[in-house]
Parts: structure tokens; sequence; C-alpha cells
């Protein structure tokens, strides 16, 4: 069995080590005994019809105005699979895109792809730092945020987790990214996935359940680096 | 007002350093409040005015290798040590070397200057020449992206009043607008060797340009170096370590031979040959009678170049992270580098050694040792065997590094 993971615009939205939550993705794939095949999306590209995971990061300004067009275009096709349950995970610059639309502090409106009921503001200063969480889901997770944009919740949707050190979503009220169905938004870099590998065995495990119908169990893997690594990010300061 | 400046200046130095507080900003910052005009007013009178070196990767080495042409061209050349890279940094350079008279006898000012403090310098004292390195992923978190510190960049190249040596082959540089630009880059086989950060990231192919240039980096073998100056190939043996040091010098002639117009190629890259790399850029220790050699990393390009100059079966390799401001807390940059080929890692350490564990771990490559604390890591390493070894470090794990093996090396 091949997983197809979809990465949008790896050369555009590429900052912070975001391509190594690919290599966390595609390693504990193959550890596992379960291949991969990475699919890269440009803008102009046609988005297939056989994804098992899409994911999406973040990058500077002049990467975000070169994709906006296109990320119109598909966002159509990525709404369906996130609203089938494919599961996706957005960082930074492409989940603030992944929601309704985001003013920048001048007053310009960018129109996002309305797959998650966020909306984000640009903010006077950026939220820098080392970051740690909550969640429900995955318990602890670290990661580092580098964003100006403050996003705020539309009033169904969960937040990823709850902030225990750092900014998160706007800073004000503790949340921090979203989960829509399987669907993460996050401002985490780090990468986040290598140090949180529940979270990359979700997808995983997601995406295999998708494909086959049925309730899968994932073969445990030692996980001793990452979580001493994990361990050591949440004591750094910010 | 000057001479008022510099007793006082002096002065305080004089206070801090008997307190034992010899790094002390506090003489720059007096100066500042009291004589906001004092650099500008001091430097200005140089004959040749002010060279600015900027860019995110080899400021140091690089304004060690203009500093010593020159030298060696004849000019008494004023220039500030690394670390001490700020407005208040030169103020201290200036007091440590001023006559209590005024009399600042140097011919010209080469300053290595980061990218947000070489627009605040430029705000304040007027430059003549810049040379601009790269722009590269480095400490994000410092000034948030990699766009604006090359418009950081641009206010420098704008504020120049004569030449910008500009690198041809790095994206944002050559990008770059100046009245005066000269250019210095790499031959079409060279550039191969040196993806620029985006090839690194897009994995894209690298481009040639076709912007004229000064001088080029011709060819570069393990000890020697052929440029390209005005046209002409010159060979020259080469003490400098690492490739992309080779590459900065090329920058570092192109500015030599803008300043002083009429010197003589072949003498520049004679001199060149006996540069030494900067203060912890591939110094050599001997301890426990093995070599020990610590490089310098700080970003993913300059990790990726160090590994396709120093990755090879002979030595054992330790890696040394840390996430201190001065190394940037934000480490993430080390899943922009490819260390598939790098073999024989026999211990990781410093603050992020896990963080730098899993790295490898997913590019498959086995660890011997995880060692957090740098002293245990440096003893364990080094006595393990004779082979020669190399440290890849970040900067702040670099000075540790070094203080713990020169106070054990015999020097």
């Amino acid at each position: 069995m091949t997983i197809n993971i979809l990465h949008l615009y790896p050369k555009e939205m590429n900052l912070y080590g975001d391509h190594g939550n690919i290599l966390a993705l595609k390693r504990r794939c193959e550890w596992r005994g379960i291949k991969t095949k990475i699919i890269h999306h440009e803008p102009g590209d046609d988005i297939p019809d056989d994804i098992d995971i899409i994911f999406g990061g973040g990058g500077q300004d002049s990467g975000q105005s070169k994709i906006e067009k296109d990320l119109q275009k598909i966002a159509p096709q990525l709404k369906d699979y996130v609203e089938h349950g494919t599961p996706a995970l957005v960082i930074c610059g492409l989940y603030q895109l992944f929601g309704n639309y985001f003013e920048t502090s001048e007053g310009q409106r960018i129109e996002g792809s309305h797959i998650l009921d966020i909306k984000t503001i640009g903010g006077p200063t950026r939220l820098i730092g080392n970051i740690t969480i909550n969640t429900p889901e995955f318990g602890e997770v670290v990661g580092y945020e580098n964003h100006s944009g403050l996003t705020h919740l539309g009033e169904d949707i969960q937040s990823f987790g709850t902030v225990i050190s750092g900014s998160g979503n706007n800073g004000e009220d503790m949340t921090e990214g979203v989960k829509y169905k399987n669907c993460i938004g996050t401002y985490l870099h780090g990468p986040i996935l290598p140090k949180n590998p529940r979270v990359t065995d979700f997808l995983i495990l997601k995406a295999l359940e998708n494909k086959t119908g049925k309730t899968q169990k994932l073969q445990p893997l030692n996980d001793r680096i990452e979580q001493r690594a994990h361990k050591v990010a949440t004591t750094r300061p910010r | 007002m000057e001479k008022i400046s510099i007793f006082l200046g002096k002065s305080v130095q004089k206070i801090t350093r008997l307190r034992g507080n010899g790094g002390s900003a506090l003489p720059g910052l007096v100066i500042e409040r009291t004589n906001p005009n004092f650099v500008k007013n001091v430097l200005s009178k140089l004959p040749y005015g002010v060279a600015v070196v900027s860019g995110t990767n080899g400021k140091t080495t690089t304004t060690k290798i203009v500093t010593e042409l020159l030298e060696k061209q004849g000019l008494k050349v004023f220039t500030n040590k690394s670390g001490s890279n700020f407005v208040r940094g030169v103020i201290s350079a200036i007091l440590k070397n001023i006559k209590l008279n005024g009399k600042f006898d140097y011919d010209i000012a080469v300053l290595e200057l980061d990218e947000a403090h070489a627009v605040k310098f430029c705000e304040v004292v007027p430059i003549n020449y810049a040379l601009l390195l790269n722009v590269q992923r480095d400490q994000l978190d410092r000034f948030g992206e990699i766009d604006h510190t090359a418009d950081l960049l641009q206010k420098v190249a704008t504020a120049a009043k004569k030449e910008v040596v500009l690198n041809r082959e790095d994206p944002r540089i050559s990008k770059i607008k100046a009245e005066h630009p000269v250019y210095f880059g790499l031959s079409e086989t060279m550039l191969k060797k040196f993806p620029s950060d985006d090839n690194l990231i897009e994995k894209s192919e690298v481009k040639v340009s076709t912007k004229p240039a000064k001088v080029t980096l011709e060819k570069l073998h393990e000890k020697s170096a052929t440029y390209k100056i005005d046209g002409q190939n010159y060979n020259t043996n080469l003490t400098l370590k690492g490739i992309y040091n080779a590459y900065n010098a090329a920058g570092a002639l192109a500015l030599c031979k803008t300043i002083l117009k009429d010197a003589e190629p072949k003498l520049l890259t004679d001199n060149l040959a006996e540069v030494e790399s900067a203060f912890g850029r591939g110094e050599v220790f001997n301890i426990n009678d093995a070599e020990v050699e610590i490089l310098l990393v700080k970003n993913p390009s300059a990790f990726q170049l160090s590994i396709a100059s120093f990755a090879d079966d002979e030595h054992d390799y330790m890696i040394a992270i840390n996430d201190n401001i001065a190394d940037g807390r934000d480490i993430s940059w080390l899943w922009n580098v490819d260390f598939s080929k790098l073999k024989n890692v026999k211990m990781i350490s410093g603050v992020r050694a896990s963080d730098m564990a899993l790295r490898l771990k997913y590019d498959n490559i086995h660890v011997a040792k995880i060692e957090e604390n740098l002293e245990v890591a440096v003893d364990k390493f080094t006595k393990s065997n004779k082979k020669p070894k190399r440290v890849f470090a970040t900067y702040t794990a670099m000075l540790e590094i070094r203080k713990i093996i020169s106070g054990k090396s015999i020097l």
C-alpha cells in the first residue's frame, strides 16, 4: 500500500524547516513498511483524486502572494477532501489561508479558502518564540511560533489545543490552532511533527483507515529520542 | 567636543576594566548619550572613509581578509573585532585606538556589521563602500523574515557613496540596486558546488548569472584556488578553510581592488594565501594526541557547505547544537540541511543535542552517543581514539568547546 502525501507549494511556503514534517511522515511510514509518495503541488498543477494526507507550511510574504490565486482555484477540491475526513496539517501561512480571510494591518483583505471557519487579522507585533500547548487528543505538543497574524476561531470550530506557554492563535484567548474533522491547523513550526510523533501517527493512522475502510492499529516505534527532544523543548526559554 | 568625549570614554573604559568588566558596553553608551556624532566625526576624517561588510554568512572571516589585504598594500586599517559589530562596539574599538589629543591614525575603517545594525550605523555614519555577501536563512527569530533582511541590505547599498560590491550568485543580493555596483561570483563549474539557500529548499537548478563580475572563484582544490580578476586568472595557495571562505574571498578581493584600483592582482592573491580563518572558524587543536578541528555552523547553507567541504571517511565527527540567543532560539533550520553524506558521527552534544539526534535519525544516520553536557561530550569524544576529529558547532557551543579544549590543549 502507498500513502499519497500532497505537499502544497513546497517552493513558496518553505520557511522554518517545515519540510521536516514531510520527512517525519515519510520515515514513520517507511519504518512500518508502508510506502509513501510525495506529490508536490505548485501553482498551475492539478489536484490528483487519490490524496491520502494534505500538508502545507508557512512562507514569507512574497511567497504568500504568489500562491494566493492558485489556492482560490483548488480550494473547493481541498475542502472536499477535508470534509470527507482526509487527514491534513496546515501551518502558519497556509493555516491562515485555509481560513475565511486574512486582513493585513493596512486593511487589505486576502480571501482565504473557507475550509476552516477562522479569520486572521494582521497584528502590530510578531509573536515569536518557543511554545508549548496542551491538546485533548495528543497531550502536550511543542513547537516554535513566529507570526504577526492574530487568528480568531468561529463559533463551532474547536481549537487544536490550549496554550501552556507562548502566544498561540492571538495571544489573548489561550487557544492554539484548530482541529476540524481530521484537519489540524496550527502556528507551530519546529517542525511540529518530528518532536510530536503522536500527531504524525494520527495523520498516518487516519490515512490508513480511510484507505482500507476499517479500524487500524499502527505498529509502535521506539520514540526515545523524540520524547527527549520534546521534553527539552518544553524547558527552553521563550 | 571630541577631546572631552575621548577623555570621558577612555575613563569609563578604564573604570569598567578595573572592575573586571572588560567587554562592557558602558563606554559606548556614555559616548552615544553625550556626543551622538562621535563615530561620524572620527570616521569621516579617514582618507578612504568607511567600508562595511555585511550579509548573513562569513562576515568575520571576510572582514579579516579585506583588512589584511589592505594592510599588505600599506594602508593603516581600523577594524572591529567580531562580537562587537554594532555602533556601541565600534565606539569602544575607537576609544581603545584613539589618542587623547584626538589623533586617529588610520587610512580606512573596515567594519563588520550585521544586517540590522548596519542600517542603524549607516543612518549615523556616512560610508563609502559596502561588501554584501549573502542573505541566508539565519536566526529568523531576530529579524522575522528573509525578505526583510534583503531590504535592510538594500538600505546599506543606498547609503554607500562609492562602490557597492555584490554577490551576483545570491538571488537576493544580486537584485540589490546600487549607483556603482561591482560584482563578484563563481565560475559555472564552481556554481554547482554552492547551492543557494533557495536551491537547497526547492531542490532547484542553480542558474548562471549574466552580470559581469570583477572577481570570480574559478577553481578550488584542497589547499589552493584560482581567481579570475578583471578577466585574468591567478592561482594561489589558501590557508583559509572551507569552500565558502574561498568564495567570500572573491568578494574581499573585489572590494580591495575597488578601493585600491591600482593594486596588483597577483600581489593580492599572493597575500590572500597567508590569511587564516577567523577565530573559531576551522581552528585546529591538538588534544589527547588527536587533531580536533572546530567548524562554526549557524544556518542551513553554512552547515550544508561545511558538510560538502569537510565530510569524509578519515575523520570522526561531533555535532554541538545550542539554542541560546546568539545561536538563535529557533533550531528548526536543522531540518533544511541534508545530512545524508555525513558518516562516523560519534557524538552529539549541546542543549539541543536531542533535536540534532532526532534530525539525523530521520536521515537514517546512526549516532553513536548523545551527551548534552559539552564538557563530558568533548572529553569522551577526544579520548575515544587517535583519529583526526571534526566538531560542527553553533556559535555559543563553539565558544564553550573552545574554552574546554584550550584548557586541555598542549599549545
